[in-house]
């Protein structure tokens, strides 16, 4: 069906992502134009976002997506970590519409969620539309209080069709996990093997929606908490999917729950279509099969090809 | 097909007496029937003009003598309701609600000149939950029975309705699934709650709220009777609050609660006759609930007047709710800071 892919030893677009970043380092000359000091247009800001807050002056959608808060508070602080911690890299962003909905697959790991918030971070601040992600959730993330609530307000919603299609139908960049928390919570010896892709659900959305379905692959997140064990009495009493043992947790405790810096490249795919099946797609069940195949295997290719290219855990 | 003769329950209360009068001032309906178990207010009875009420229980097989007197070919029952009388209202809240709506339905059933029923539902049959999809739409159903209270009631007057449906193919039903009410107005559990000073919310959640405001419900109601749109709609406004931006847009102080003491702090507002609240509804402060409005806009033909956001700035501004802080003053705040900074520079 999909047939033999040429992948490319020596990607350009790689390549030109990185001449690209170097070019990002000369300073913005367009900071110092008005006479104000950019402190001081900081602290406007922040007290316009402040007045803004008190009065509940912002406006949420449908979803719970408070996108004023998302921008000023819950997206700076992953900026340190998506910079400087883990160095994240990105390919093949210009695979990403700049507009309309799409469904970005792509594979999970790494004991915490980390890979998801990564990656909504990358679109956010390098894709051109700095597009903002809405992430399907498990059921697990809204029943618990406080992350549930932040969940939401960050623009996430409960893995469910009717809400996937909803959003890609307005025009909305949706990502989802699929592996689940079979792929987040895999032992380390398991890492880049990709489990089974949930019932394919995703795609028949994507195929309802007529949405492109583009496939990310990531790599470093697998070795932020190697996880050499699974406590299964402590997950049962505390009611997680798992409760993971790593080399520093919990042995030295929260100190434990520090990642590992390790380097992570981040490659969106190329665009799968999916409006090209005609009208009722989406309930031909070996159609929905082969798709997610297909894209199970173009993350699991790319994965393998893009660890052959990284020399070393760390330093990439 | 405009009716002639229209009975119109529960209009003791806000909605079922408002569109008694809208009814009563439409010169094309012939004669107006009110029917309640007690007088409707006197300002209320006043705006009723020509309606005429008729004192009776719609639990008792009265009514069916009422319905085929007088003629009566379009019913509207707006008389289930969410806001029990009094502490001990419950109970006879669930008989109203789900024994009248019987009696109401078998009356109509019985006499061959009904040719229009306008069911006045809530939006609360599609539950809360963590599990449930974002947006719900009108095929969709509670992840879980609502197991209790308003919710229960409504599902089970919805499903007596789907009865009364296909029993008598020739009635046109329409069933209206409205979110919460707000207003000016109207006084409902959520209009208390949102004026006490301190607005007590479960800790760690944030509900979606959508409201309508009372005079779009009306509107609503008003077309479903004037017209023949058979079906079942979701009624709201468009846009969602979350409860947090509520409280805050209102100037209250929100006082989260942990979700073990909610029941004692519940039954402390209860026994304070400040706001009553059923553990359905508690949940809905939990998860809230949205509901998705196409049909109502495409195939009704009608688009909320106010949104959610406009409803509710309307109900604050015409209770007259003064919040604590005043927003001159934050504003003043900022200036003053700015002010002072620009000195520094």
């Amino acid at each position: 069906m999909a047939g033999a892919r040429v992948i490319p030893l020596h990607d350009p677009e790689r390549d030109a992502a990185r001449r690209s970043r170097h070019v990002e380092v000369v300073p913005e000359p367009a900071q110092q134009q008005s006479g104000t000091p950019d402190w001081e247009r900081r602290l406007a800001d922040l007290l316009s976002f402040a007045r803004r807050r008190i009065a509940g002056d912002y406006q949420i959608d449908e979803f719970g997506f408070d996108r004023d808060l998302t921008e000023n508070v819950l997206m700076p602080p992953l900026k340190p970590l998506y910079e400087k911690w883990f160095r994240v890299e990105t390919i093949g962003l210009s695979n990403i519409p700049m507009a309309g909905g799409a469904l970005i697959v792509a594979n999970h790991s790494g004991t915490l969620p980390l890979d998801a918030l990564m990656t909504s971070y990358g679109i956010a601040s390098e894709h051109p539309a700095s597009r903002h992600m809405r992430m399907l959730g498990a059921d697990l993330v809204f029943r618990t209080p406080v992350l549930g609530a932040l969940a939401r307000k960050s623009g996430q919603t409960l893995a469910c069709n009717p809400d996937a299609e909803r959003l890609m139908s307005s025009g909305e960049l949706v990502g989802v996990w699929p592996e689940g928390f079979k792929g987040i919570g895999k032992p380390f010896k398991d890492r880049y093997k990709l489990q089974r892709f949930g019932r394919g659900g995703f795609v028949s959305a994507a195929l309802k929606t007529g949405a492109p379905i583009i496939p990310c692959s990531i790599v470093g997140a697998e070795e932020i908490y190697p996880m050499i064990g699974d406590i299964k009495a402590l997950a049962r009493l505390f009611g997680f999917p798992y409760f993971p043992v790593t080399p520093f947790f919990p042995l030295l405790g929260p100190l434990g729950a520090i990642p590992l810096p390790s380097k992570w490249y981040i490659e969106f795919g190329e665009p799968i279509r999916t409006d090209v099946f005609g009208e009722n797609a989406a309930d031909d069940p070996m159609l929905v099969f082969n798709l997610t195949d297909q894209v199970r295997e173009t993350i699991q290719q790319t994965l393998y090809r893009l660890l052959t290219q990284r020399r070393n855990v760390f330093l990439g | 097909m405009t009716p002639k003769v229209v009975l119109v329950t529960g209009v003791s209360r806000f909605l079922g007496g408002h569109l008694a009068a809208r009814f009563a001032a439409n010169p094309d309906i012939e004669r107006v029937l009110g029917v309640d178990t007690e007088p409707p207010p006197r300002d209320l009875l006043r705006r009723m003009g020509r309606a005429e009420f008729v004192r009776a229980d719609i639990r008792n097989p009265l009514i069916s003598k009422v319905i085929s007197t007088a003629n009566v070919d379009t019913v509207v029952h707006a008389s289930v309701t969410a806001n029990p009388a009094g502490p001990t209202g419950r109970t006879a809240m669930k008989e109203m609600n789900v024994i009248g709506t019987m009696q109401l339905l078998a009356a109509c059933q019985k006499s061959p000149k009904v040719q229009k029923l306008v069911v006045k539902s809530t939006s609360a049959v599609y539950g809360s939950s963590s599990r449930d999809p974002a947006v719900f739409t009108e095929d969709m159903g509670p992840k879980d029975l609502p197991s209790s209270g308003y919710a229960k009631d409504a599902v089970e007057v919805e499903g007596y309705v789907r009865g009364f449906g296909r029993r008598r193919p020739d009635v046109n039903v329409t069933t209206l699934r409205f979110t919460n009410f707000i207003g000016p107005r109207i006084d409902t559990v959520l209009t208390r709650y949102f004026a006490l000073p301190v607005v007590p919310t479960v800790l760690g959640y944030d509900a979606r709220v959508q409201l309508l405001h009372s005079e779009d419900a009306l509107a609503v109601l008003e077309r479903a009777t004037l017209h023949d749109l058979p079906g079942v709609f979701n009624v709201g406004g468009d846009g969602v609050l979350l409860l947090s931006q509520a409280i805050r847009r209102a100037g209250r102080l929100n006082l989260p609660v942990p979700s073990a003491a909610v029941p004692t702090v519940g039954g402390f507002f209860r026994s304070a006759r400040l706001v009553d609240f059923s553990p359905d509804q508690m949940r809905f402060l939990n998860w809230g609930r949205v509901i998705d409005t196409t049909l109502l806009k495409k195939d009704f033909g009608f688009t909320p007047r106010w949104t959610t956001q406009q409803a509710f700035d309307d109900y604050v501004s015409g209770r007259g709710l003064k919040p604590l802080i005043d927003p001159e003053m934050i504003e003043a705040a900022e200036r003053g800071i700015l002010d002072a900074a620009a000195r520094f520079r």
